[in-house]
């Protein structure tokens, strides 16, 4: 909401500068976004006579004018083409300053002297699109002949502030100038200062030539009709037009103007029709048929339902109510007698309506927000009085009123010590009475309470809470003390699973992966870019019904395809390497049809590239699954797994579960991504995770006993994985073998083709005594036995 | 006899000073003091004197042989220093060549951020709740006194899964979550994802992150909330940090505020990071409404409580200078690795 501070000096005394009421506002509750100065540069315009204008000798386009500004007559170039001998317009003198900051010199131009400038609106501090359609592309014509030579800024109320007010949805009446007025009021502590609303009817009645029937009572529970004659349409006077101007409204003629000059003032739409255009002067408020068209002001023709409102005379509908006037009844410059319309109509079917035709307009926002009942009446008093005074018409005695549906004060009760209770305040109750009735807000005491009557004007009002609210803003929410919540005790953490969660974040950081975010929808192409087999389960997604777009309109099943598409990115941008994951949920529908909601489930994910290979990102799994104290868990090799290279993938294996899959992906799927970098990816179940994790640490003894070790290198086939010799290393030295350690693996002229050697350093340990050499070659015989017997191997010497 | 002894020390002497390295002191060891050396082989001719002159002259014979000795360990040390000296002069390095890379991985910016906050509401009394991303109408709107015809409601706004399920557009429906479950005393804050219907740019994305906090109580008051975030902002930003309470407008809090700190760039003095005014909104807060305790069935008569919430992205964009909302998702590790 745009508000120009001289304007608003209309309804209340303002004696601070600008800046300190704006503070002061913003802390009661209006919001100041901005104040804006207009005009404030402009120096050294003045109002000057055209009493001539001549051909320019040398150049078509220019003409020659010679002009009246008091002291002395200039000669100015000027390419306008919309000024006539007589006119009255603002001149920029030699050395004159301009909105934009221009300077203004003599000079010659196409050889012919100019000591000035011819000034348009925009050159004076007006938008251009707030100029009036005549004036767009030319000189200002000035609406009056002003005192020649006076400067421009004191025949004109050009120079002002405007207050940009941010207004909370639950107050549409400070959508108003009186609205603003009323919260300033009680802001500063002043009167508001309401104007005075009086016409000078003639003889007729309106309702003698104009008549209203409701049959959509509860789209229009009041409409009312006043008819004006005799209109003469024309400019409205500058005062008018620039107070709309600073309000972001575009001038267009009196009638208009002073419609959306009284919705400014009031907050409540007006709408004007031609009567010539009312089928027996007889407005009916009805719900439109199906199919039903109409062309609106705009041009459209638009096709309603039957849930909407429409304003129609018995044969067709006039306007969509509350959104837009129809093309055919509006008032023209041929206009001679005009229905002027103030309603109030239903705010639920307004949006809908609105929604629906996907037609918004300035009223249109006003009555969806809620009106107030009581403003009907007033605004259209206030018009008629605008209209009289600019001399654009004659208005016929009284209004034609259906009000069916009249509007009830409401009143309730409030606790003054409830109300200190929540404010953790001590006021008396008469200083609450005392805020109340400074926002208009009738209010005595009853017993210990307050008894409240809630003016129309405020529709947010409904309960105590409410009333807290405009005591706590007023009494200043700064001025109320800041304590600690007393009470019980509460104890602060995260649960079980935000704390492993937290840890493996770290761990993994620690170990030179950055953490990524990304977007819970994903494309539903991002599984044929992984490869994904057809009946995969994760193909089955839930589905935006309104996604931004087909790249993010299906909620994620799983993370792969985010985290190759963050090596993607990082790969295109020459990145030379990248290591990444994501802790996030997948969702998936649950077929039982009662649970509304998807399940869902928490998954790790890690890409990298770079110096990396498989045993990179497999050791990475392992440090982290040791640090979480998860233990029994086997890498099984997966072939089939589509995503992954079909001979560098494994699956974790905990038991009966498969805590994830490993893996090196697949040139396809990279392809797909077009990375030319082999890339590998880890995906584990984090529920298991938070499931088998242990971060209890106990302590274990150090050893206190001496350690033997073994050393020894088998040659097998190549194809047999170290993870068959290790089973039958910790099978047949369970006991006393306390670890071991693969350390070297050699394919090459020493060996075979098609074999390996494979070496390991085997460390026994007793917990309670010395081991004798004589048990250790014991279960070292029977390890080298197992694994000649069982893998074919023979020991190499 | 004993000259001769004294001959020997003599010449010993001489050859320790002639030693250059200790290989070369530890022939001359050999030289006399070994098994063979040549003040052995005098020591053992004793057996031929006489029984007078065999303590004179071991006594003699023994000063020698520490006189000796004593030589030998100084030469062997000034020489040790000097082979050290010249080994480390071999050793010298350019030190100016690039140190070994330890990778370090880095939380995401926002993880970070909102590390900080849990932490400093924990340390409040606050426990962490989650909940879901999917969520109903209900718990997203309805419970939250949000009207029918709320504007946010709106497919232009929010993102639908169907009339009932939607995406989340803040994490308040944890708190009902919570409310239903839990009787109060209740202290949480409730960190997550949120989406709206908005098509990314610098200032905008479809995903984003808050945070939320509830307290419910016997007795709670805007007084408390004005406490507890100033506790909390002074925390986060820092002492010296001043807040403004505003009043606005939520559905699901009466009163309502926002709350603006003083700017943690200039300290509120004006500068084109707080565009001049000194003011940074920071939170959005208020009491409970009563239809939303009255919605979860506790009695609005009984307990009163307090809500607020702030979006992380936007703090923490704030607090490291980013321009562009979008950098956070699209996780470049040249912008990852600078946190």
């Amino acid at each position: 909401m745009f508000v120009p501070v001289k304007w608003l000096k209309e309804y209340v005394n303002i004696n601070i500068d600008t800046k300190t009421f704006a503070d002061k506002m913003t802390m009661s509750g209006s919001k100041v976004e901005e104040v804006k100065e207009v005009a404030k540069g402009i120096m050294g315009v003045v109002v000057g006579k055209i009493l001539s204008i001549t051909a320019h000798p040398n150049a078509d386009k220019l003409v020659i004018v010679s002009i009246d500004v008091g002291k002395e007559k200039l000669q100015i170039v000027t390419g306008a083409d919309n000024i006539s001998e007589g006119d009255y317009v603002p001149v920029a003198l030699h050395g004159a300053e301009l909105a934009d900051g221009l300077k203004i010199k003599k000079g010659k131009l196409r050889g012919e002297v100019s000591e000035g400038m011819l000034c348009s609106q925009e050159e004076l501090g007006i938008s251009k699109n707030l100029i009036p359609e005549e004036l767009k592309d030319g000189i200002w014509i000035l609406d009056q002949a002003y005192p020649i030579g006076s400067d421009i800024k004191e025949v004109l109320p050009l120079e002002d502030e405007v207050i940009e007010f941010e207004i909370t949805s639950n107050r549409p009446d400070c959508l108003s100038m009186i609205g603003i007025a009323r919260e300033a009021a009680a802001t500063i502590d002043t009167k508001l200062l309401y104007p005075e609303v009086k016409i000078n009817e003639v003889d007729n009645k309106a309702e003698d030539i104009a008549t209203v029937s409701i049959e959509d009572e509860d789209g229009c529970p009041r409409y009312m009709a006043r008819v004006i004659k005799d209109v003469k349409i024309e400019p409205s006077p500058l005062w008018m037009q620039q107070r709309l101007a600073k309000a972001g409204v575009r001038p267009i003629n009196n009638i208009v103007d002073i419609t959306n000059y009284v919705m400014l003032e009031y907050g409540q739409p007006l709408h004007a029709f031609d009567i010539d255009f009312v089928k027996d002067n007889h407005i009916i408020v009805r719900k439109a048929k199906n199919e039903e068209k109409i062309t609106t002001l705009d041009g459209v023709e638009r096709t309603l339902k039957n849930n909407m409102t429409v304003i129609a005379d018995p044969d067709k509908a006039l306007a969509i109510a509350g959104v837009m006037g129809g093309e055919e009844s509006e008032v023209t410059n041929n206009t001679q007698t005009i229905l002027l319309e103030a309603a109030y109509f239903n705010n639920d079917s307004v949006r809908q309506t609105s929604k629906e035709l996907g037609l918004r307009s300035e009223a249109s926002s006003r009555f969806e927000k809620g009106l107030d009942p009581n403003l009907v009446e007033v605004a259209s008093k206030r018009a008629c009085q605008l209209i009289e005074e600019l001399g654009a018409g004659t208005i016929l005695k009284g209004a034609v009123d259906q009000y069916p549906k009249v509007y009830e004060t409401k009143k309730m009760t409030i606790r003054p010590t409830r109300i200190n209770n929540l404010l953790g305040l001590n006021l008396t109750t008469e200083e609450m009475i005392n805020i109340l009735e400074k926002l208009e807000i009738s209010a005595k005491t009853k017993e210990n309470m307050i008894e409240v009557t809630v003016p129309s004007f405020r529709i947010d009002l409904d309960q105590e809470a409410d009333f807290v609210e405009e005591i706590g803003r007023m009494y200043g929410f700064d001025n109320i003390p800041a304590t600690m919540a007393k009470g019980n005790i509460t104890v602060g953490g995260r649960t079980n699973e935000q704390t492993i969660e937290d840890y493996t974040k770290k761990i993994l950081s620690n170990m030179g992966i950055n953490e990524v975010l990304t977007y819970s929808f994903i494309s539903p192409k991002g599984v044929d870019k992984i490869k994904l087999g057809e009946n995969d389960i994760k193909r089955n997604f839930v589905k935006l019904i309104n996604p931004l777009g087909d790249e993010t309109s299906v909620m994620r099943t799983t993370i792969l395809p985010n985290i190759m598409e963050v090596m993607e990115r990082n790969y295109n941008r020459k990145v030379e390497a990248a290591s990444a994951f994501e802790i996030g949920r997948v969702f998936i529908p649950q077929p039982d049809k009662k649970k509304k909601l998807p399940l869902e489930l928490k998954r790790l994910v890690m890409g990298m590239y770079g110096e990396v290979d498989f045993f990179t990102i497999k050791g990475n799994v392992i440090t982290l699954l040791e640090r979480l104290g998860i233990t029994n868990y086997k890498f099984e090799a997966e072939k089939y797994n589509p995503t992954y290279h079909p001979g560098r993938c494994a699956n974790i294996i905990l038991g009966e579960y498969n805590l994830g899959t490993i893996g090196e992906i697949h040139p396809v799927v990279a392809e797909e991504y077009g990375i030319g970098s082999r890339t590998y990816c880890a995906e584990l179940d984090f529920e298991l995770i938070i499931q088998f994790a242990r971060l209890d640490v106990v302590y274990k003894q150090l050893p206190k006993y001496p350690a033997i070790t073994r050393d020894f290198a088998v040659v097998l086939k190549d194809e047999i994985f170290v993870q068959s010799i290790e089973d039958i290393i910790s099978k047949m030295g369970k006991g006393i073998l306390e670890n071991y350690k693969l350390f070297d693996v050699y394919k090459g002229d020493q060996v075979d083709q098609g074999y390996k050697s494979v070496a390991y350093t085997l460390t026994f340990r007793h917990k309670e005594r010395t081991l004798k050499d004589d048990e250790v070659n014991k279960v070292y015989n029977k390890i080298i036995d197992s694994i000649k017997e069982e893998l074919g191997g023979t020991l190499r010497e | 006899m004993e000259q001769k002894l004294r001959a020997l020390e003599e010449q010993a002497k001489q050859d320790v000073n002639e030693a250059q390295s200790t290989d070369a002191l530890e022939k001359v060891r050999v030289k006399y003091l070994g098994k063979k050396g040549e003040l052995t082989q005098v020591l053992r001719g004793m057996g031929s004197l006489s029984a007078e002159e065999r303590p004179i002259v071991g006594k003699i014979a023994n000063v020698v042989r520490e006189s000796i000795e004593k030589s030998l360990d100084q030469a062997k040390l000034h020489i040790k220093n000097i082979e050290m000296t010249a080994k480390l002069e071999a050793e010298a390095i350019d030190v100016t060549m690039p140190g070994k890379e330890t990778k370090i991985g880095r939380k995401h910016p926002l993880s970070q951020g909102l590390d900080e906050l849990k932490d400093i509401f924990i340390s409040m009394g606050f426990k962490v709740a989650e909940g879901p991303e999917v969520e109903t109408v209900y718990y997203n709107f309805d419970a939250l006194n949000a009207a029918q015809n709320h504007p946010s409601r709106d497919m232009r706004d929010t993102f639908y899964i169907n009339d009932d399920v939607i995406l989340r557009t803040q994490t308040s429906p944890v708190q009902v979550r919570v409310m239903e479950k839990m009787k109060p005393p209740i202290r949480i804050i409730s960190p997550g994802r949120c989406f709206r219907n908005d098509t990314p740019d610098a200032t905008h994305s479809p995903m984003f992150h808050q945070l939320e906090g509830l307290v419910v109580d016997k007795g709670i008051t805007l007084a408390d909330l004005k406490g507890t975030l100033e506790v909390f902002v002074k925390k986060f930003l820092g002492d010296h940090t001043q807040i403004k309470f505003r009043p606005h407008h939520f559905p699901f809090t009466e009163p309502s505020a926002e709350i603006d700190a003083t700017c943690f760039k200039c300290n509120g003095d004006g500068c084109p990071f707080c565009k001049k005014s000194g003011w940074i909104e920071l939170l959005g807060a208020g009491m409970v409404h009563p239809n939303v305790l009255k919605n979860v069935g506790i009695d609005p008569e009984v307990y009163s409580g307090f809500a607020f919430g702030m979006g992380i992205d936007r703090l923490v964009m704030l607090k490291y200078g980013i321009d562009d909302i979008r950098l956070l998702f699209e996780n470049d590790m040249r912008f990852l690795n600078q946190f």
